[in-house]
């Protein structure tokens, strides 16, 4: 839950304007992207770090990277965490 | 990977090593608190206290989210489920977590519907589609999770939802730090400060810690690198006689924070005037309640609690864990009666609780022994003349 989760933007929902479809290794699921209008809002490419459904900061590749690993690192909390996202559906 | 491989270099790691033992007065004991849960899994995990000089410890602090519920709140979110016509929703980690009537996976296999979720919204989906029941979102969580409940309960409203709510349990992390800093029995020289918490309310608020407390605070990465980095930024200031907030974290960490979600924060939510920490007792203005302009989804306002409070259980230490005055294996029941798989207490509970960290990377048995052959010298707080600022 306190896991911040590294995503890229694949694209953003035609008929949400706050849900982008986002790839976290592999899976493919809505984030909210509407916390980060003052941050100029977020393109396809863009990486983003992910809270409970909400993306919170825009990073770049290399973080994510770095994030990642931490995240593997972790073991289960990781892939409960993955597992959690995997089977989240919000639009 | 090369980014990744820079961050995990060994050779790094040493020279960094060699600069924040350089910079230790002889004869002086430093103890620096890491709030963050995330901060104490990477030390355990990649064992950095052993890159440290005898003189420098880390303790770890409360910033784990699951770990300060109190044992009355989680009875009376199972109160609510107890409801019929109720559908509980939480994140994984508080299924464990014991109440004084049991965990939600107790009271699940009891009967009541209680269901994990990703995210607050899946929380609202699931209200969606059961319009005849009533859906309430166990909310926990600092600053990081709040602005996500904020949204969601912004997103029900604007959707006329009239059977979706939120029992907010959301803490913040600045009065959490200034108890720790009031607790007599702890002296500190200085904080990790939080990652991801720090990416919603940024660097400033952290300042009181600096100007009024004396206290160096870094903002850090989750990167053994980073970790060592800031150990070494707060030798740094203090040997130079300087006390301030730095970013150590400046990649992801904006100095002023998330502006838009401490907004909705602060649309949706107000600070309580006290709320009770697991182990840590009341702390003031430490937690956030909903608003009375969105009392229709504020599950405290629809449902009768017990708001009982009881007491943690005698043999668990928590408390003393959290705030760093005792090493998880200090605690009576760590390992033996508590265990990750058998939690008596919260710290145990979470993979970011410093006990469950300490039990799941088998590190206690090398810090028992580093502990019961080192000699502790009193460690002296930093003068009013070293401030700064």
């Amino acid at each position: 839950m306190c896991l911040g989760i590294p995503g890229e933007v694949i694209e953003l929902m035609p008929d949400h304007d706050d849900l982008a479809i986002v790839s976290v290794e592999g899976v493919k699921r809505a984030v909210n992207i509407g916390l980060l209008t003052e941050e100029g809002g977020v393109e396809p490419g863009d990486w983003i770090l992910i809270h409970v459904g909400f993306a919170l900061s825009k990073i770049d590749e290399a973080e994510a990277k770095a994030s990642l690993d931490f995240l593997t690192g972790l073991g289960d909390a990781y892939t409960e965490e993955l597992q959690a996202l995997a089977e989240s559906d919000i639009t | 990977m090369k980014f990744v491989d820079e961050f995990r270099d060994a050779a790094t790691a040493r020279v960094l090593a060699t600069k924040i033992a350089a910079l230790c007065e002889p004869g002086r004991r430093y103890k620096f608190m890491e709030v963050c849960g995330g901060h104490t899994h990477t030390i355990y995990k990649h064992g950095l206290e052993d890159y440290l000089p005898e003189t420098v410890s880390l303790v770890h602090g409360p910033g784990c989210p699951v770990c300060v519920i109190p044992m009355g709140r989680v009875d009376d979110a199972i109160a609510i489920a107890e409801h019929d016509d109720v559908i509980l929703t939480s994140f994984g980690d508080m299924m464990r977590v014991p109440g004084g009537r049991g965990s939600f996976f107790d009271s699940k296999a009891a009967g009541a519907d209680i269901r994990m979720v990703y995210s607050p919204l899946d929380a609202l989906k699931i209200a969606r589609k059961n319009p005849d029941k009533r859906v309430v979102f166990m909310a926990i969580g600092f600053e990081t999770t709040a602005p996500s409940t904020a949204m969601t309960v912004l997103r029900a409203k604007q959707e006329g939802l009239t059977n979706f709510s939120v029992f907010c349990n959301h803490v913040t992390i600045i009065p959490a730090i200034k108890a720790i800093l009031d607790s007599p029995d702890l002296r500190l020289d200085g904080f990790i400060g939080p990652g991801h918490v720090s990416t919603v309310i940024g660097c400033r608020p952290y300042d009181f810690i600096a100007r009024q407390e004396g206290k160096p605070l870094v903002c850090s990465g989750f990167e053994p690198l980073d970790i060592l980095q800031s150990v070494y930024q707060l030798l740094l200031q203090l040997s130079e006689g300087r006390c301030e907030v730095e970013n150590q974290y400046a990649r992801v960490v904006p100095w002023n924070g998330n502006t838009k979600a401490l907004q909705v924060i602060g649309e949706v939510m107000e600070l309580r005037p006290h709320f009770e920490w697991r182990g840590l007792g009341f702390i003031s203005h430490s937690a956030l309640r909903v608003r009375e302009a969105y009392a229709d989804f504020d599950a405290e306002r629809i449902f009768n609690l017990p708001g009982v409070r009881v007491a943690d259980p005698k043999a668990c230490q928590c408390g003393e864990v959290l705030k760093g005055v005792l090493k998880p294996w200090e605690c009576k029941v760590f390992g033996t009666a508590c265990t990750p798989e058998t939690p008596i207490g919260t710290c145990m509970v979470s993979s970011e609780g410093a006990c469950a960290a300490y039990y799941n990377f088998g590190r206690f048995t090398r810090e028992r022994v580093k502990e019961a052959t080192r000699v502790d010298l009193p460690s002296p707080t930093v003068g009013a003349g070293e401030v700064a600022r």
